[in-house]
């Protein structure tokens, strides 16, 4: 399947074989090349740097490998490991991460199942139209989209305005630099990718099912809990997983709207390497990062070849 | 069909509120007198030209633009490539690899990826010494590898819902693959390129935290000029920008979706 086939016209009916055979080669091998040097190798590049030493130099940290009166040393620094076990902040942005990342989850989900629920019930024009107005924010840009909350929920800002307008408070409410505004960002960021699998699921339910239920004298609520409720189960993994694994690394909403103390992992790392230029320890919360994602990637995963399958 | 709870509609029109009373809020504060971006000062257009004046941001949207169009184009053949391996070209070994390599930037932390591809840049300029500077080329590379992900998702699962009789006849009829694939899969699948290519383009246009590990001094991209902007505090030119992205992904969504309808309607 390559450039190379089309001249074979002429030739030989095994050269064109030959061609064929390695055009596919080329085909299959271009994307794995690029694929195995700009996202596998970088892996292994983290790896070694985060088993290295912090050193003031450029870059800055020192090579694994010594040579030294004809032996070959070979140092691998787990201090970096040992550094982010012992202190408590790293510990804590962790449980942070997790804590946030895991309520967001939840509040989105609360949100997004009804709306996907509504969406996939509805019927023709009226459907496309509801599912273009999910997907249009998730084109426009994230970062102005956050940034549109904090004129939100600044102290005078739209929604303060409006309550001190009708009287209902005296002063600002905080709201911009707390965890609620994280909250907010996190599940307004991430609404689309929670509704979006759980529609593809719920808009394949056999509907014939849902009439037998409620032929059979089921209430509306009971034909949702034992019928509906069970078969979406791949549709809420997959879209939780697509909101809890982006959210553990976020960084952008953290910054802009969380306070301080709002430390995420995805904040560490980035002020681990831009504002300390500690290359190693940076290096070593990535690999820990990556870890802790190891398990939602794999549940997302099962999830999705079941939804495929069912 | 099942009538739909009141709970679940009332829920709905919430979170469709949710969803755009933020962009609708950005939209009409664009359009204030005031420097205090929320306190009402009459209608005016005066930050459209402030931003039309202000060299940094025009700069940095030029050079965004310039590398979502080359990260776009390059992820769109290597995205389309990888789907094809992956859909038509059945079994061989390290195919669960590349399935793997190709799905798993889809869920990976931005800033897992952006550390890890300055880091390979930074090895590579100490062993090959390329590249020896950071900036256009290391950013189209880091785009390129995350929008290709999203581009194989698409054909993907373009070419699996494809009728696949149609090349196996044109091959029994004596057409080589590759015409196969210019004469039948390519025109098949355009649709789906289409859109795959745009969203390529703008997760490239919108990206923040990768771009700001890769690039260097002198290329900083229009998300990098607007973060530094916001951090300081809400500005109003920011909102007259965001305005403009907004009506112009607006615009480009609303009529890609009417032609993929019509021609989905065409199809049946």
């Amino acid at each position: 399947m390559s450039e190379t086939a089309q001249q074979d016209s002429v030739r030989p009916w095994r050269l064109a074989d030959w061609f064929v055979r390695h055009g596919r080669m080329l085909v299959i091998g271009l994307p794995m090349l690029w694929l195995g040097i700009f996202f596998l190798a970088p892996f292994f590049v983290v790896f070694k740097i985060s088993v290295s030493e912090l050193a003031i130099a450029r870059p800055p940290y020192l090579p694994l490998t010594s040579w030294e009166d004809g032996k070959l040393i070979l140092t691998l620094n787990l201090g970096n490991f040992q550094y982010l076990i012992e202190d408590s902040l790293y510990v804590s942005s962790y449980l942070t991460s997790i804590r946030i990342a895991f309520f967001s989850t939840i509040f989105a989900l609360l949100l997004g199942y009804p709306m996907a629920y509504v969406i996939a019930r509805s019927t023709g024009h009226r459907r496309n139209i509801l599912l273009m107005l999910v997907m249009l924010p998730f084109w426009t840009s994230f970062l102005l989209r956050v940034y549109a909350w904090i004129g939100i929920l600044k102290a005078n800002g739209v929604i303060n305005n409006f309550l001190m307008w009708t009287g209902v408070i005296d002063s600002p409410i905080v709201m911009m630099q707390t965890d609620f505004a994280t909250y907010v960002g996190i599940v307004y960021t991430y609404l689309p990718f929670m509704i979006l699998p759980l529609y593809a699921n719920l808009a394949k339910l056999d509907t014939t099912l849902l009439e037998a239920s409620s032929d059979l004298g089921a209430r509306p609520l009971t034909t949702f809990l034992t019928i509906t409720l069970p078969l979406s189960i791949p549709g809420i993994v997959a879209g939780s997983m697509l909101v809890f694994i982006p959210a553990i690394g976020e960084f952008v909403v953290p910054t802009l709207l969380g306070g301080p103390d709002t430390l995420m992992i995805g904040r560490v790392l980035w002020s681990e390497f831009f504002n300390n230029r500690d290359w190693p320890v940076a290096s070593a919360v990535a690999m820990a990062m990556l870890v802790l994602l190891v398990l939602p990637v794999m549940w997302l995963r099962r999830a999705q070849s079941q939804q495929e399958a069912g | 069909m099942q009538k739909t709870g009141f709970l679940m509609r009332f829920i709905t029109v919430l979170g469709f509120v949710f969803l755009y009373a933020p962009i609708l809020s950005l939209v009409i504060y664009s359009f204030n007198e005031s420097r205090l971006v929320t306190v009402w000062g009459g209608f005016s257009t005066k930050w459209y030209g402030e931003l039309l004046k202000d060299p940094q941001i025009l700069s940095a949207a030029w050079i965004s633009l310039k590398i979502a169009f080359t990260s776009a184009s390059i992820a769109l053949v290597l995205g389309t490539l990888t789907a094809l391996v992956l859909v038509r070209f059945g079994r061989f070994r390290l195919r669960e690899l590349l399935n793997g390599m190709i799905t798993a930037p889809l869920v990976m932390p931005e800033v897992i990826t952006g550390l890890s591809l300055l880091l390979l840049f930074v090895v590579m300029e100490s062993w090959l010494g390329w590249p020896s500077q950071r900036g256009f080329t290391t950013i189209v590379i880091a785009h390129t590898t995350f929008c290709m992900a999203f581009v194989a998702v698409i054909v993907e699962s373009r070419l699996s819902d494809m009728d696949e009789s149609i090349e196996e006849a044109a091959g029994d009829l004596g057409a080589r693959p590759v015409r196969v694939f210019f004469d039948i899969t390519l025109p098949t699948i355009a649709p789906a390129l289409v859109s795959a290519w745009l969203l390529a383009f703008t997760l490239s246009l919108d990206d923040l935290v990768i771009a700001s590990f890769v690039s260097g001094p002198g290329s900083s991209t229009l998300p990098m000029v607007v973060f530094s902007k916001v951090r300081l505090g809400v500005s109003p030119d920011v909102n007259a920008l965001a305005t403009i992205m907004i009506g112009a992904i607006g615009l480009g969504v609303v009529i890609a979706t009417t032609l993929l309808l019509r021609q989905e309607k065409k199809a049946e």
